[in-house]
């Protein structure tokens, strides 16, 4: 009795915010997949029935394995589990293979493997402090980044609804993140380390740890204006970084490299013959580039500046074809993307060299950073925008103006994840767990910063509520009428347009917020 | 209220699992000639849309009343037709007569599930938030809290949304009549109350207590004035709303008495099934269903019913409030559940509803009660394929209540409400201080048998010779809980008063 009682007393709100979640993913069990569940099956028998010098040629599935070698070695270690549900799944020719016990394992893998997401959560709310805490519960900006992270709605459709391992992944990068808040800096340093390997989509943030460990932990000191004291840099602590580093590296491409097998293995994890947009169009700057070209190019035809002979017939029927080709606006290339990128991410690094504000400042370069590839990367998923909205949830709770940018970002990113979930029973879920979130989000976060100016202003509440009748449009009207044939993928079109224009804002007024923010010593710590 | 959002993010969380909840199997799935209770509401779409109304509950060649005959009140054959219309427009093979029988498809599934969710969102979802918004002396967290663990109850959730019923409905009106009539609102209170009779004649569980409270609200404003006023304008509501119900069945003598016969199958025997009830229970022992007549066991078990339920009812007669007329709510459900005659598993929901209600005022013995409900559902939820869901949701249901209330810490004899009882027993047995300690060692031992039954029935094979054991142990368990929760209720409602009372003489 007395060890239930501590057990579930003494405000213990954060494991049953963590409880409830666990339980609420075991509710999903049941729920639609879509192919991930089976490119994860075919890791898991790669894996599991093939020497390491085969894991990167074998290609009997067209799921090939093509995240980095961790994450192969993290699928090894779950077949030896999976073995006593069901030996069958853990056959490379068993294609599309599936059973009620293999789903339990799978799904109950991920549940499981967020534990580590918990643990970080826990880490993250332990880096912030409670100074403006109201007397209630709800009201702790603790309780509020637990729920915003714990119950995120991107994070529960996507792991445990669409099938992917996010959750663990995504609790490295906090827990990474916590660490450099606590100063524990070369823990974190491995930590990202090990992430990369885990999945090399971290790559986009790279930077921002790269120029932070240095600027920040290899130089001990600053001048009293906030700029560089070159004379301080200390060699043995970017030894011990880039030896860090070196070690991981080598745990894990090693044995690739020994075997003669780097070549593949690169040429696996980046698949640069991929079109410059996914199939669904993610909710960037090449959406609208796309969108532009296709309207000035119809208006092009009207007034008769264009030719109709000789516009290629595939962009104006479909659109959504892998290779989008342009008319009017000159076409994009990788390198032109990765240029873009660059430029973009380039201010955000600056800032963090010559204006360092610490973890916190560290921590908005990161969101803008990973915004930023999202905005202009190639073929980039809708997936990605949670590289954003997770780290954006910590800066949310710090700072009002942080909070109406979160709120943007989040719910047109959320919203650009439904095309992911097209089933009818998963309708209602994913409408209602993305009105809880939002209305949960947006309420409380006011409730937060109530003394201050509101967080949305009538535009952005406009652009908001737009999503409800696109919503309506999209899933409830369109079917029904005789558009659904002649423009089947308008819907796609239409949100992911709308997205992109909430994320491009979110994107620029975080770019100008992290500008225009006074230096490190004016702004409160926290 | 500035707390409003939280009200509608917890209503928000109350969809969504059972939503989820709803994604799970239903009961028969699959599993010809009868399937089960999924079946049998289509099959009402089937026959209330296909046959003139005169012929619902009679016997013909296109009403089989072997297989699945309607057997509810008029509500939920209108509640049917509606649906099927519906159906009708969505896919009329859906409720083909004859040709649908059995009809199985996901579409199919989907929009059975929408009906029942529909339905839920109508009329049990605005009460409990309605209910929980006026309780009385709570603060504003204690109204949410209560909010959502009425609304992650889980017995409701998944038998509605797993194996498939409308209790929400026929709960839903019955709340409704609880709040009506507990704000004075007498009228429309007895009017929600008669649509849930009318809906499922279950509800005749709780019939006795609205009639006690209204009764000693009638006396107390004074049988010769206002209060024969209000008791005749009660009796008309009453029959008014009963006849417009029963309408089209009044137009001969014989439908009304054949509409009583399916509703009231006496000749079904004492007990169905396995149910947590004393009958079933008893008969491990003594086999009193084949022994005795027939009349006797009806006689029998009215009058144990009756015997078991007038005190509580006298005493709400006596002095009608709002908080005895919930108890009297709970003790009368509990002895119909226990005594009376054809006591299905499922009826145990006609209970969890008013204890749900109490759930504020004593969290620790209402979350017991509703914990041991969900499980004596066990055997039938494990049957319909939805052990996963039970366990989680009741997992959860545990979890919410144990933090929002906490409950271990409110287990003294003031928060367990004993505490007249205890100073009375006092009187005569000076050292009697051990009561809350005692109960608390009853929850751990009912706990853990609970969870070892659970964990038997999973993954153990019964013996050959004795197939059901698990289920019968599980009966058993309950029964032997609902009978301590029957002897505590009473022990409530009898020494409440006379606390108040007391405490007024010592003001």
């Amino acid at each position: 009795m007395a060890v239930l009682r501590i057990a579930m007393n003494g405000g213990n709100w954060f494991s049953a915010l963590a409880l409830g979640v666990t339980l609420f993913k075991c509710l999903l069990i049941p729920t639609y997949h879509s192919t991930d569940f089976e490119v994860h099956r075919n890791w898991l028998a790669i894996t599991h029935s093939l020497p390491i010098s085969q894991w990167y040629y074998e290609a009997t599935s067209e799921w090939t394995l093509d995240y980095p070698p961790f994450f192969a070695w993290f699928e090894y270690a779950l077949s030896h589990v999976a073995k006593y549900f069901d030996q069958e799944m853990l056959n490379v020719q068993n294609l599309n293979y599936f059973s009620s016990s293999t789903l339990l394992f799978q799904r109950l893998s991920v549940i499981f493997t967020d534990g580590l997401f918990v643990y970080a959560v826990h880490e993250c709310c332990k880096c912030i402090d409670g100074k403006k805490a109201g007397k209630e519960l709800t009201e702790k900006p603790k309780f509020i980044l637990s729920v915003l992270l714990l119950w995120n709605f991107g994070l529960l459709i996507v792991d445990h609804i669409h099938f992917q391992y996010n959750g663990f992944l995504f609790g490295l990068m906090l827990l990474s993140i916590a660490r450099l808040f606590q100063k524990r800096h070369k823990e974190g340093a491995l930590l990202f380390a090990v992430l990369l390997h885990f999945k090399h989509i971290y790559l986009y943030v790279a930077p921002t740890y790269g120029i932070y460990l240095l600027r920040s932990y290899c130089f001990t000191a600053n001048k009293p204006d906030g700029s560089i004291r070159w004379n301080s840099f200390n060699f043995f602590r970017l030894i011990s970084l880039g030896l860090i580093v070196f070690l991981v590296s080598v745990l894990s491409l090693g044995p690739f490299l020994a075997m003669d097998q780097l070549p593949q293995v690169i040429s696996r994890l980046f698949p640069f013959k991929r079109g410059l947009c996914h199939a669904y169009w993610a909710p960037n700057f090449w959406a609208l580039y796309n969108v532009l070209d296709k309207t000035l190019c119809v208006i092009g035809l009207q007034l008769r500046i264009l030719d109709p002979s000789k516009i290629p017939k595939a962009s104006m029927t479909s659109g959504l074809v892998q290779q989008f080709q342009h008319t009017v606006l000159p076409s994009v290339t990788p390198l032109a993307t990765l240029v873009c990128t660059l430029i973009a991410i380039l201010p955000s690094v600056f800032c963090l060299w010559f204006k360092p504000q610490g973890p916190r400042g560290f921590l908005r370069c990161l969101v803008l950073c990973a915004l930023s590839s999202f905005m202009f990367g190639w073929h980039v998923h809708e997936k990605a925008i949670l590289l954003a909205i997770l780290p954006m949830s910590l800066l949310s709770v710090g700072k009002a103006g942080d909070a109406s940018i979160f709120l943007i970002l989040t719910t047109t990113g959320h919203y650009s994840l439904f095309p992911l979930l097209f089933t009818a029973p998963e309708l209602p879920i994913k409408i209602l767990l993305m009105l809880l979130f939002t209305i949960y989000s947006i309420f409380s976060l006011k409730t937060l910063f109530r003394k201050e100016k509101p967080l949305l202003n009538w535009l952005e509440t406009f652009y908001l509520l737009g999503l409800a009748p696109l919503e309506a449009f999209c899933e409830f009207i369109f079917p029904f009428t005789s558009w659904k044939f002649q423009y089947p993928f308008m819907p796609l079109l239409l949100t992911s347009v709308y997205c992109a224009m909430g994320v491009t804002y979110a994107w620029f007024k975080l770019s100008v917020s992290a500008w225009t923010d006074p230096p490190v010593g004016k702004t409160k710590k926290w | 209220m500035e707390k409003g959002y939280l009200v509608t993010v917890v209503v928000l969380i109350g969809v969504t699992v059972r939503w989820t909840v709803s994604l799970n199997s239903y009961s028969g799935a699959g599993k010809p000639p009868m399937f089960g209770d999924y079946e049998a509401q289509r099959h009402w779409q089937e026959v209330t849309l296909n046959l003139p109304i005169h012929q619902w509950y009679f016997n013909s060649s296109d009403n089989n009343l072997q297989y699945w005959g309607l057997d509810y009140p008029p509500l939920t054959a209108y509640h049917s037709l509606l649906c099927a219309y519906v159906a009708k427009v969505i896919n009329p093979d859906w409720v083909a007569l004859h040709s649908s029988r059995g009809y199985e498809s996901q579409a199919h599934k989907l929009f059975m599930r929408t009906t029942v969710l529909i339905a839920d969102l109508l009329v049990y979802i605005p009460a409990v938030v309605v209910y929980c918004c006026r309780l009385k002396e709570t603060s504003t967290k204690k109204k949410i809290t209560s909010l959502l663990c009425i609304l992650l109850y889980p017995g409701l959730i998944l038998i509605d949304y797993g194996h498939f019923q409308y209790n929400s409905v026929s709960l839903g009106f019955a709340l409704w009549g609880v709040l009506g009539v507990s704000c004075d609102w007498d009228l429309l209170g007895s009017l929600a109350f008669c649509l849930a009779i009318n809906y499922k004649q279950m509800e005749l569980y709780h019939s006795l207590p609205f009639f006690c409270f209204l009764l000693g609200k009638c006396l107390k404003k004074g049988i010769r004035g206002k209060g024969f006023v209000l008791f005749i304008k009660l009796a008309f509501t009453v029959v008014a709303s009963f006849s417009l119900c029963w309408l089209p069945f009044f137009t001969e003598r014989e439908q009304s008495l054949q509409v009583l016969r399916r509703l009231f199958p006496l000749d079904r025997g004492l007990f169905e099934d396995k149910v947590a009830n004393i009958w079933c229970s008893f008969n491990i022992f003594l086999k009193i269903k084949d022994i005795l007549p027939r009349h006797i066991q009806i006689i029998l078990s009215f009058c144990c019913t009756f015997l078991s339920l007038l005190p509580a009812c006298v005493k709400l007669t006596l002095h009608p409030s709002p908080k005895g007329f919930k108890y009297c709510l709970v003790s009368c459900a509990l002895s119909f559940f226990l005594f009376s005659f054809q006591v299905h598993e499922k009826s145990i929901l006609l209970v969890s509803l008013p204890v749900c209600l109490i759930l504020s005022e004593i969290p620790f013995m209402s979350t017991w009660f509703l914990l041991v409900s969900t499980f004596s559902m066990l055997p039938l939820l494990i049957k319909d394929g939805l052990l996963v869901p039970s366990v989680v949701t009741v997992m959860a249901f545990f979890i919410v209540c144990a933090t929002s209330f906490s409950i271990f810490e409110k287990v003294s004899e003031e928060e367990l409400q004993l505490k007249p009882f205890s100073i009375s027993i006092r009187k005569n047995l000076p050292g009697f201080t051990f009561l809350p300690r005692i109960i608390q060692y009853l929850f751990l031992i009912s706990a853990i048998t609970m969870v070892l039954l659970t964990l038997m029935t999973v993954t153990l094979d019964p013996p050959q010779r004795l197939p059901d054991l698990f289920s019968v142990l599980v009966c058993f368990v309950s029964c032997l809980n609902f009978l301590f929760f029957l002897i505590y209720f009473n022990i409530i409602i009898f020494w409440d008063s006379k606390s108040r009372r007391n405490q007024k003489k010592i003001n």
